[in-house]
């Protein structure tokens, strides 16, 4: 039978418990990871399906947010052209730390089909990417996988982004 | 000695090649007295070089100098209300000259007609903005891709590249895969030049295996750890699958022609 009022003092101990900073602001960021809306091409309509309520990211906590001020994830979904390069590469600027970037499918990762004069070859030429992604579209629940992915990844990883090797790598 | 490869079609690329092989022509026929298109054809008789139908479509070759007085009378006189598409072709290594063409579409009498002129390179061409407000993006888009000028366009600016791209990539002798500049424009415009060498020059090869680089290799079978050292002393010694493997015949064949005297 429920009590009425729980005496912590009176049981074995205090409501306290035991963490480390990093697993406590790890577990914030990486259940909250909101990616920015940001379709390039065809990957975009896998992104949208992922994003709706068949597959449903709203229940690991992920939302797109409109706007790269209040985005931590920047999805690359699809062919980057080389004009266009200078805008993503903006966008992923105006993004707070810490900030992660999903490459999203063959054209991302390396340009796929597209070996041509005007389209990006694999966007880590740009921006430093943390998961690849492949397919050509990528179903949405590789997506997903992804974004799984990325959370253990940041589960790993010091809540002092200073300390992360991925910092090191980081371009300018 | 090596094959020779024509510099002025660098995307003309055939992997086989039939001998007999005999490209299939379009028959041109001639325009039927009393039709449509033979009314189209009198009333443009002062500016046609030659005419004749190819697919249910009139073509009007006519003189580059007299293009908008051409079209303005084929507007005009012939109700051709409509300029569906506007372009070049590249046949510099072939005859020296660009081919311009413009297609109309006469929507009372569900009939196209196809105005072609000839232009040397460097020779500009007069809008048609005027009379067809539909050519603007068609003429910027010529001039984009050819670099053909298009005298008294309202906003010649490139379309399609962007505005301080350098070559015109639809002329034959712009490489598929981009010249020195194109190779590098994203690296120079958001890093700057001095990026390139962090950065390095583009992977144009999908099947390229780097042997020692055990970060973004992984060896199925022969598992190592991550950024494990696995050289073992041994100098580098790619793994090549590229069709274009630079040989540089000319640094070793002196040294070997010694060794055998």
């Amino acid at each position: 039978m429920a009590q009425h009022q729980v005496n912590y003092a009176s049981a074995a101990g205090l409501p306290i418990a035991l963490t480390s900073v990093d697993k406590l602001v790890n577990w914030g960021r990486s259940n909250s990871l909101w990616p920015l809306t940001y379709g390039l091409a065809c990957c975009a309509i896998e992104m949208m399906a992922a994003g709706a309520s068949r597959y449903d990211f709203d229940r690991m906590g992920t939302i797109f947010r409109a706007s790269p001020r209040q985005a931590d994830v920047m999805i690359l979904a699809g062919t980057l052209s080389k004009k266009h390069s200078e805008f993503a590469r903006r966008l992923y600027d105006q993004m707070t730390e810490p900030k992660w970037v999903i490459s999203m499918g063959s054209c991302a990762n390396t340009g796929g089909m597209f070996n041509t004069y005007a389209t990006v070859q694999g966007v880590d030429r740009i921006v430093p990417v943390d998961i690849y992604l492949p397919g050509c579209a990528p179903r949405p629940e590789t997506l997903q996988y992804a974004l799984m992915m990325l959370q253990k990844k940041i589960r790993r990883e010091s809540a002092n982004m200073n300390n992360n090797t991925k910092q090191n790598l980081r371009l300018v | 000695m090596r094959k020779y490869t024509p510099k002025d079609n660098v995307q003309k690329k055939a992997y086989y090649t039939d001998r007999y092989w005999v490209a299939p022509r379009v028959p041109r026929e001639a325009v039927e007295e009393g039709s449509h298109f033979a009314a189209v054809a009198d009333a443009m008789k002062a500016f046609a070089k030659e005419s004749y139908i190819e697919v249910g479509q009139l073509v009007i070759h006519i003189d580059p100098t007299e293009n908008f007085e051409a079209i303005k009378t084929l507007k005009e006189q012939c109700g051709y209300t409509q300029c569906s598409e506007q372009s070049a072709v590249d046949y510099l290594a072939q005859d020296g000259e660009f081919e311009l063409f413009y297609q109309f579409l006469n929507i009372n009498e569900a009939k196209r007609v196809r105005i072609v002129c000839r232009i040397k390179e460097g020779e500009a061409i007069e809008s048609i903005v005027p009379l067809f407000n539909s050519a603007s993006f068609a003429e910027r888009e010529m001039y984009d891709m050819f670099g053909i000028k298009v005298n008294n366009h309202p906003m010649l600016k490139r379309l399609i590249m962007p505005d301080d791209w350098e070559g015109h990539p639809l002329l034959k002798t712009y490489p598929l895969q981009g010249d020195e500049f194109a190779s590098w424009y994203e690296v120079d415009k958001i890093f700057g030049k001095e990026y390139r060498d962090v950065i390095g020059p583009e992977n144009r090869d999908p099947s390229r295996i780097e042997r020692y680089d055990t970060k973004r290799f992984s060896r199925v079978g022969y598992e190592v750890p991550f950024d494990a050292d696995i050289s073992e002393g041994e100098k580098p010694n790619p793994i090549e699958y590229s069709e274009t493997v630079l040989v540089d015949y000319n640094k070793d064949s002196g040294k070997q022609l010694e060794e055998r005297r």
